[in-house]
């Protein structure tokens, strides 16, 4: 489509973006599209007011969270690159991929999805989910009338549960090891429309 | 085996019983006069009473057969009752064939179609799984028509080349019938389905996609039926273009009459029980008798019956078990199993009963095996090709094992039968021919297959429904990745699944709950609050039961944390707030504990705990309803509020409000912080208060300026701050995403060190106009304040727990889930 092929020459690196993300081309156009809609000043670069601008993130508990999942460390801004990046995270899993330890995983597989959530978790980045970031997420999604002795109670069950070498955090392999049962791909994966 | 051979030995009594004097009945005097010349006493009535006493003695033998062979489970764990229940129709016909040398007794069609198939529908259509069934309804839609269509044709067409070639021999049969037999022949049978699949416990999408295609088929099937019907009696020769349109035309029609008809029924239905709360002694026998019209309304308008009886089940379920009182809807459960159970087992006998009659046996075995053989193959064939489109757009792709059970699983059963039965002899030659083969089918299918599922599904290792149950990490995770789904979803803008399902909840709740649904079922439509009153009740149960362990009811617990603290329950302090309140001694009251907790209205959860060991299992257990009834559904999933007192009906929306302001507030701060350089508290620590008992929820407090939520005093928070929170909300919004409160942005290839979020004003936090702040509190501190000035006026009747948290009065109309307006996207 000529649609599709001017937008996609607009795009400085499209071909290593698709090969790293796995994304067709629609998708990146689309992708594209979606990205200047949000930027609204043109700037190629989206920065956290162009997040917030959408309404519904505001509604979600951990929107915010989600929304600094988007930008590295340090950066104020996120450019088209990193942001499909970060979306690619969503891709279903391709089932047929060969399991080669050797090379690095794909964007989309069950290791780096759950990567992903474990960084929502672990804002300090130092590997472990503490006792009190996870408070912090319980706190933000439950709701106001769960009193803070609930709460606690909670968080450490959970720890209690998952945290195997007792440090009293969970590390990204004990967070994997809980989840083991659950279907990562089907509950972190959405439809990217064509 | 003594128990079986002599039940058996009852039940070929009573049906020599029975066939005597049906034989005897035919011989004797018709009207002649009763000249009686004297008073009898007792007199012999048979002729009389003869069809109702029948009818219900046939019913009594159907379910003794099932006790027959319950007697040595054994069998029934390798051959599926359905299979058992035949056996047993083929024994029972065969006694009753020899004692009146024809069978008397047949499965006759009219009262197949219309008193022993519609409770089976109407059953599957109440009990089926909603959420399950809707998000699977494109598959199994394709797979009901598409697939319906292609074995029709398929079986018929290939058939007829042989018949062509000469395989089959000599008989009188031309494409036509053949593609009448074929389209009859090749519906799966939701009887056959449930029947077996009920006890190969297979994963939950498996299941439903074989049984929404087989209760979805039945409207190709009847379409196809009529249309071909039709075009035998009108010959081969005047079928034209406009013809074969109007059959496609008339799928249509049907189809979607059939829905609609059913969705109407389901509509009047819901609109009847929310009248009828003063007559709930009858008010499930109306849910029998619609629902018995849905089907019979859409048979008269030559519509699908079985979609319209199962549409009506589908709608209605979620409106009837929400307005009905719960003994209403226990019972009706209860019946309605029982019904269909009763003539599934009665369909089943009969089935088995009606083959021993030679005069309907036609053997032809090149026909037969043909037919077995063409409908296996083409059934893969269509099913593996159909998964293979399918998959290209399904979000969880089918499995080659699931597809290959999802073939295999194409049972036939007694619609086709009940089908053939229904053709003309005059039309179709070889009618016995096909009722053979058809016979012959069901059975193949429903033994066979049916005795070979079991196995299979082992051998496969099909993934099989789970029964685990969840740790408390994956119910807080399966959270998460809801809302990272949303949130993503908006993100990307795309409108998947969810937004769908969104919009569709937002209708239903707008417009359909207030219609249908009586205002007090409004208020507990909680399913999850549900749960946890069930929890609570469990939690009596074994609390009373301890009691009589030892002895009576008021005993002390003192080495654990309980306090059943009644007396502040009925002063309506904490209740509605709390969902915990401590055991204590009931001495004080003693008043019977499950009234306690009905009155009280379903805030109490009774702790019971008695060692460590047990308050750990008690905490796990209540952090798991905890878990269950606080967290927050997300947008996609709207639930309602749980109130004491009353409940607005878009308890959404406080939700909504509560999650937004509670984001804005946090931007807000982390923007306040970033502007004064102060070091946002990564991790905020908490200080548990031992010496406040007292759990107070954070709502409670009208004085907003207090933190006090959870009494941690030690959280001071300027005052500024709400005013000036207030404020940003209101105007337009200068900050987006925080970085305060340890949210930092790990990049996901984390190799950048992370920088203390600090180190750097934000530029565009600089631009906020609010005031400066001393100390950023805690988010959660913030939680309570309201954070427009609109909303402070809700803050005063926040007291305590008679309103939950809000809207006395100016609810819905207030949107302020929608924030001021930024750009929209």
């Amino acid at each position: 489509m000529g649609s599709t092929n001017s937008t996609l020459s607009r795009i400085p690196n499209v071909e290593e973006l698709m090969q790293e993300t796995g994304f067709t081309p629609a998708h990146i156009v689309r992708l594209y599209d979606r990205f200047e809609a949000l930027d609204k000043e043109k700037t190629g670069h989206l920065r956290p007011q162009d997040f917030g601008a959408i309404n519904r993130l505001a509604m979600n508990p951990i929107g915010d969270r989600i929304i600094g999942s988007f930008f590295s460390t340090g950066q104020e801004t996120v450019d088209f690159h990193s942001f499909v990046r970060i979306l690619a995270h969503f891709r279903p899993a391709d089932k047929n991929r060969p399991k080669d330890p050797s090379m690095p995983q794909p964007v989309n597989s069950r290791t780096s999805k759950l990567k992903f959530a474990f960084q929502l978790y672990d804002q300090d980045k130092d590997g472990k989910i503490s006792r009190a970031e996870l408070l912090q997420v319980l706190r933000s999604m439950l709701e106001m009338q769960v009193t803070e002795e609930q709460l606690e109670s909670i968080a450490d069950r959970t720890i209690q549960e998952a945290d195997l070498d007792k440090d009293d955090a969970i590390s990204f392999e004990e967070f994997r090891k809980s989840l083991e049962k659950v279907n990562i791909d089907h509950k972190m994966s959405i439809r990217f429309l064509r | 085996m003594a128990a079986l051979w002599h039940s058996t030995f009852f039940l070929v009594m009573v049906l020599l019983a029975i066939s005597r004097p049906s034989l005897a009945s035919q011989g004797t005097v018709n009207g002649t006069e009763n000249l009686i010349t004297t008073l009898p006493i007792v007199t012999w009535n048979w002729q009389e009473i003869k069809f109702p006493y029948l009818v219900a003695l046939w019913i009594l033998v159907s379910w003794l057969c099932k006790l027959v062979f319950q007697l040595n489970p054994s069998l029934t764990s390798v051959i599926p009752e359905s299979g058992l229940l035949i056996c047993i129709g083929w024994v029972l016909g065969g006694i009753i064939y020899w004692a009146d040398k024809v069978q008397t007794f047949k499965l006759q069609p009219f009262i197949f179609f219309f008193y022993l198939l519609p409770q089976i529908v109407l059953d599957a259509g109440y009990s089926m799984p909603n959420k399950l069934f809707f998000s699977n309804f494109g598959s199994i839609l394709v797979y009901a028509v598409i697939g319906t269509c292609w074995n029709a044709a398929t079986l018929g067409l290939a058939l007829w080349g042989c018949c062509l070639g000469g395989a089959i021999g000599d008989i009188d049969i031309g494409l036509l019938q053949l593609l009448l037999f074929g389209s009859l022949i090749a519906a799966v049978d939701p009887v056959a389905v449930i029947a077996v699949f009920e006890e190969v416990h297979v994963n939950e999408v498996l299941y439903i996609l074989v049984f929404g295609e087989s209760l979805l088929n039945d409207g190709v099937t009847v379409v196809l039926f009529n249309v071909f019907n039709a075009f035998v009696s009108l010959g081969g020769a005047q079928i034209n273009a406009v013809e074969i349109i109007k059959g496609i035309i008339s799928f249509f029609v049907v189809a979607l009459g059939g829905s609609l008809v059913g969705v109407i029924f389901a509509l009047l239905i819901s609109l009847l029980t929310r009248c009828t709360k003063n007559i709930q002694i009858i008010e499930p026998g109306f849910i029998f008798i619609l629902g018995y019209l849905s089907y019979l309304t859409a048979e008269m308008l030559s519509l699908s019956a079985i979609l319209s009886c199962t549409f009506c089940g589908v709608c209605c379920q979620k409106y009837i078990n929400a307005n009905m009182d719960k003994r209403s809807v226990s019972t009706l459960r209860y019946v309605m199993k029982v019904f269909a159970n009763g003539s599934e087992t009665i369909i089943f006998v009969f089935l088995g009963i009606t083959a021993i009659d030679p005069s309907i046996w036609v053997w032809n075995t090149a026909f037969i095996l043909l037919t077995l053989l063409f409908i296996f193959v083409f059934r893969f064939i269509g099913v593996f090709f159909l998964t293979w489109i399918l998959n290209q757009y399904r979000l969880v792709p089918l499995e080659f094992i699931d597809q290959l059970m999802m073939g295999y699983g194409g049972l036939r059963g007694a619609v086709a039968y009940g089908l053939v039965v229904l053709l003309d002899e005059n039309k179709y030659k070889e009618k016995n021919l096909m009722i053979s083969t058809t016979l012959l089918v069901v059975y193949f299918t429903v033994m066979l297959q049916g005795i070979t599922m079991k196995p299979l599904v082992t051998w496969l290792k099909v993934k099989r429904a789970a029964v685990t149950e969840r740790t408390l990490a994956e119910i807080i995770q399966n959270r998460t990745f809801d809302h990272i789904l949303v949130a993503i979803e908006d993100i990307s803008g795309q409108i998947g699944h969810n937004y769908m399902r969104d919009k569709w909840n937002n209708f239903e709740e707008r417009w359909l709950y207030w219609l249908l649904m009586t205002p007090s079922a409004r208020k507990s439509c909680d399913h999850i609050f549900n749960i946890f009153h069930k929890l609570n009740l469990k939690d009596a149960m074994s609390y009373v039961k301890e009691g009589e362990r030892r002895g009576s009811l008021a005993f002390v617990r003192n080495e654990t944390k309980a306090d059943v603290d009644f007396n502040k329950k009925f002063s309506g302090n904490f209740s509605a707030m709390m969902p915990y309140i401590m055991a204590e001694n009931m001495g004080s009251d003693h008043v019977p504990v499950s009234s306690i907790l009905w009155d009280s209205v379903h805030s109490v959860c009774l702790d019971m705990h008695e060692k460590d060991l047990k308050m750990r299992e008690s905490e796990d257990f209540n952090a798991h309803h905890l878990l269950e009834q606080h967290l927050y559904r997300g947008k996609k999933q709207h639930r309602h509020r749980y109130s004491r007192e009353y409940l607005e009906v878009n308890k959404d929306k406080n939700e909504v409000q509560e999650i937004f302001q509670r984001t804005m507030r946090s931007r807000l701060e982390s923007f306040k912080s970033a502007k004064m350089g102060v070091n946002p508290p990564k991790k905020i620590s908490y200080h548990l208060k031992k010496d406040q008992p007292q759990k107070m929820p954070n709502g409670k407090s009208t004085d907003n300026r207090k933190s006090h939520a959870y009494g941690k005093e030690d959280l001071e928070f300027s005052e500024g701050d709400s005013a000036s929170g207030c404020e940003a909300a209101g105007g337009s919004f200068p900050m987006r995403a925080h970085r305060g409160a340890g949210i930092v942005n790990p990049a996901f290839n984390a190799e950048m060190d992370p920088m203390p979020a600090m180190q750097q004003i934000l530029p565009w936090l600089a631009e906020a106009e609010v005031d400066s702040s001393a100390v950023v509190p805690s988010q959660r501190a913030q939680l309570t304040l309201p954070c427009t000035p609109s909303n402070l006026h809700r803050l005063a009747p926040l007291h305590l727990t008679t309103h939950s948290f809000l809207l006395a009065d100016s609810p819905a109309t207030q949107d302020t889930s929608e924030p001021p307006p930024p750009p929209v996207v």
